[in-house]
């Protein structure tokens, strides 16, 4: 599926301080009835945004006015668990559009990779920083570079780099998939599969 | 060069690499269901695409389906048009398609197996974690995306980098009532779970050797419970036993062929691994998770550590262990138990059953307990009745329900009630897993067993002693 180009962005940020937020938690599975990738941002994060009766749970971040933005810093192990690809459509779908953290789990990495959420991993020290300067005031600007594989805490310019293989890069900075590229080796695949047993 | 069991698989199903970036990998088979797939056909139909290989992929109803009346039309109007996407999809692209209530009908990591779709050396994945289970065969074999779904069904590729290699070593005799899923819990209880996030695990040791294909299977499954994105242990004669004969095993020439194949699949005594861990199994107690992720297991008889031996952060710790309601120190033995769960994927086999009906044979289901026996397939539910296993299940208070998911994810209607407790043989203990507000205790089928007849966490050894 398309999605937007990603090149710079800059924006304020949703702090979550939490170790191993896992994909359950992100999109509790009752809500992966869906046949079409339509309004999974309602449910991001359900258990914690909302009662039983559905009343919003006031001390949870999302319903806290203070905060909002396109980046969501998590705590360290963000996203393990389930491969439900939900979970990073509910991330998008909400609005954000990076996701930072001092660890990620394998396949919800790459999930976010394959449909235009970009994963950055910074260091403990340096998601701690981001932490204490959202915490300390939710105005601060944080500034995704793309192109250069920067992060920049815009009030201090504390700036770390971050790793992204060129080939995911080129993908989110054109908003590619991957289908776009195997549908164009497709003569070679069948090639390859001509010779392995079924 | 020497190579791991892992290269061998995988470089024979690199079609491409991409300098900078992934390798495209072929998959030789693809396993899907009612919940990750839709959005995957969805997107072939947009792009006007066709699924290349459709003899490839099989598709089982499992996660969404009830486990009771399953005859009866499906009563969730949302589950019903999910298993209904899954056939007319695969009708239409020519998938095969066991629906609810098809004999060979199960969840996909059971039936997988049990028909021979997995075969060792083969590349294998499903829009689902826990494939790494077929990794028991000495198959590559993981989770995937839905996007990815969409490109195994439209190139029958995925694209990702090649993993790290780690080995995981256990030598040693097993204790009494310690089972494979303590064998795996105890790892990941080590290891922590992102502990093996970015490898590829292979299990070694004579612990895994003397282990039959099922329990294996339990050990391949909970691998990606330590972030690891697969397990595999290398095929031996139980597996080429396991897999002769199969209805979608080779067969006659192509049989020969394919096992002597797989007499190749072992790593080379040289070969290097990134990371390595050796653990001595007969240190190994029955294990039970007290916390809300897989690697916050403990040895039974021991109490909850305090946050300052546990690694992470004390608010992390703190939160969870609220949300369990237990405080450090607490001992495990003792706590009441409300719900038992014997099923899903991880311990939703035959020998599950068994091990289950050996503890709670002659004695009776505890009166607070509601107790949920799922098996994985009905290949699984048919051996039960049969070995005569279903009788003691029913003599002792039991009822044996339809197979599925179930309350290994609770999309159905297994859910465990808020706040309530349940000992569950599945794989995730995370918040609200089984069930908004339902707390998971994990562990085997025996302490499910000794907690389902006393109604409260129980020392299986205790009751194994017994009967001795
Ligand atoms: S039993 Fe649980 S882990 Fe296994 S396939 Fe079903 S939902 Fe996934």
């Amino acid at each position: 599926m398309a999605y937007d180009k990603f090149t710079v962005l800059r924006s304020t940020a949703v702090p979550l301080p939490i170790e191993n937020i896992d994909t359950d938690q992100i999109i509790p599975a009752r809500f992966l009835k869906a046949t079409e990738r339509v309004g999974f941002g309602d449910n991001l994060f359900r258990d914690w945004r909302y009662n039983a009766d559905n009343t919003p749970k006031q001390d949870f971040i999302l319903n806290n006015a203070t905060y909002s933005g396109k980046i969501l810093i998590g705590g360290k192990n963000f996203g393990s668990g389930s491969s439900r690809e939900h979970a990073a459509w509910a991330i998008y779908d909400y609005g954000f559009r990076c996701v930072v953290s001092s660890f990620f789990a394998d396949i919800f990495k790459n999930n976010c990779l394959n449909i235009g959420v970009l994963p950055v991993q910074v260091s403990p020290e340096f998601a701690e920083a981001l932490f204490t300067a959202v915490h300390g005031n939710p105005a601060a600007e944080i500034e995704i570079n793309l192109p250069e594989q920067t992060i920049t805490l815009l009030s201090t310019g504390a700036q770390e780099k971050f790793d992204i293989s060129p080939y995911k890069k080129e993908n989110m900075m054109n908003g590619f998939d991957d289908i776009d590229y195997l549908q164009s080796i497709k003569p070679e695949i069948q090639e390859f599969a001509s010779h392995l047993p079924i | 060069m020497s190579k791991t069991l892992f290269d061998k698989v995988w470089d024979r199903h690199v079609v491409r690499k991409i300098e900078g970036g992934p390798d495209v990998v072929f998959i030789d088979r693809h396993l899907i269901h009612e919940v990750t797939s839709p959005v995957a056909f969805l997107g072939l139909k947009t792009r006007g695409i066709k699924v290349l290989y459709p003899e490839r992929t099989f598709a089982t109803a499992d996660h969404n389906t009830p486990t009771i009346n399953q005859h009866l039309p499906v009563a969730d109007p949302l589950s019903a048009n999910q298993l209904k996407a899954l056939e007319s999809n695969s009708n239409e692209y020519g998938i095969s398609h066991w629906g609810l209530g098809h004999q060979k009908n199960g969840i996909v990591h059971v039936v997988g197996p049990e028909n021979g779709i997995t075969q060792p050396g083969t590349t294998i994945v499903c829009g689902d974690s826990h494939t790494s289970t077929h990794g028991a065969f000495g198959a590559i074999a993981f989770g995937i995306g839905t996007s990815e779904v969409e490109m195994v069904l439209s190139t029958q590729c995925i694209m990702q980098p090649k993993p790290k290699k780690m080995r995981i070593t256990v030598n040693g005799k097993l204790g009494l009532g310690v089972t494979p899923k303590d064998v795996a819990l105890f790892i990941i209880s080590q290891l922590t779970t992102s502990g093996a996030t970015g490898y590829f695990v292979e299990y070694a040791g004579d612990v895994f050797e003397n282990m039959s294909m099922e329990g294996r299977m339990t050990v391949c499954n909970l691998s990606i419970e330590m972030g690891a994105r697969g397990g595999m242990i290398a095929p031996d004669e139980t597996t080429i036993n396991y897999v002769k004969g199969r209805e979608f095993s080779p067969k006659g020439e192509a049989w020969e062929k394919a096992e002597a194949y797989y007499r190749t699949l072992y790593t080379d005594a040289d070969a290097v691994f990134d990371k390595e861990y050796t653990y001595d199994g007969s240190t190994i107690e029955p294990m039970i998770t007290y916390g809300t992720n897989p690697g916050m297991g403990i040895g039974i008889s021991q109490h909850i550590p305090d946050a300052e031996h546990v690694e992470g952060g004390v608010a992390t710790y703190e939160k969870s262990l609220g949300y369990m309601g237990f405080s450090e120190g607490d001992q495990m033995i003792g706590k009441k138990v409300d719900y038992v769960f014997v099923g899903s994927c991880t311990n939703g086999r035959i020998e599950d059953f068994r091990a289950f009906a050996s503890i709670v044979k002659g004695r009776h289901k505890a009166d607070n307990v509601t107790a949920w026996l799922v098996p994985g397939s009905h290949v699984v539910e048919a051996q039960i009745r049969e070995e005569g296993i279903l009788d003691i299940l029913t003599e002792a208070g039991f009822t044996l329900r339809q197979p599925g998911c179930s309350a290994c994810l609770a999309m159905n209607d297994d859910k465990v009630p808020a706040g309530k407790y349940a000992v569950s043989t599945s794989n995730r203990n995370f918040e609200g897993r089984q069930g908004p507000g339902a707390r998971t205790l994990l562990a085997s089928p025996l302490v499910a067993a000794a907690a389902a007849v006393t109604g409260v966490v129980t020392d299986p050894r205790t009751l194994i002693e017994e009967l001795v």
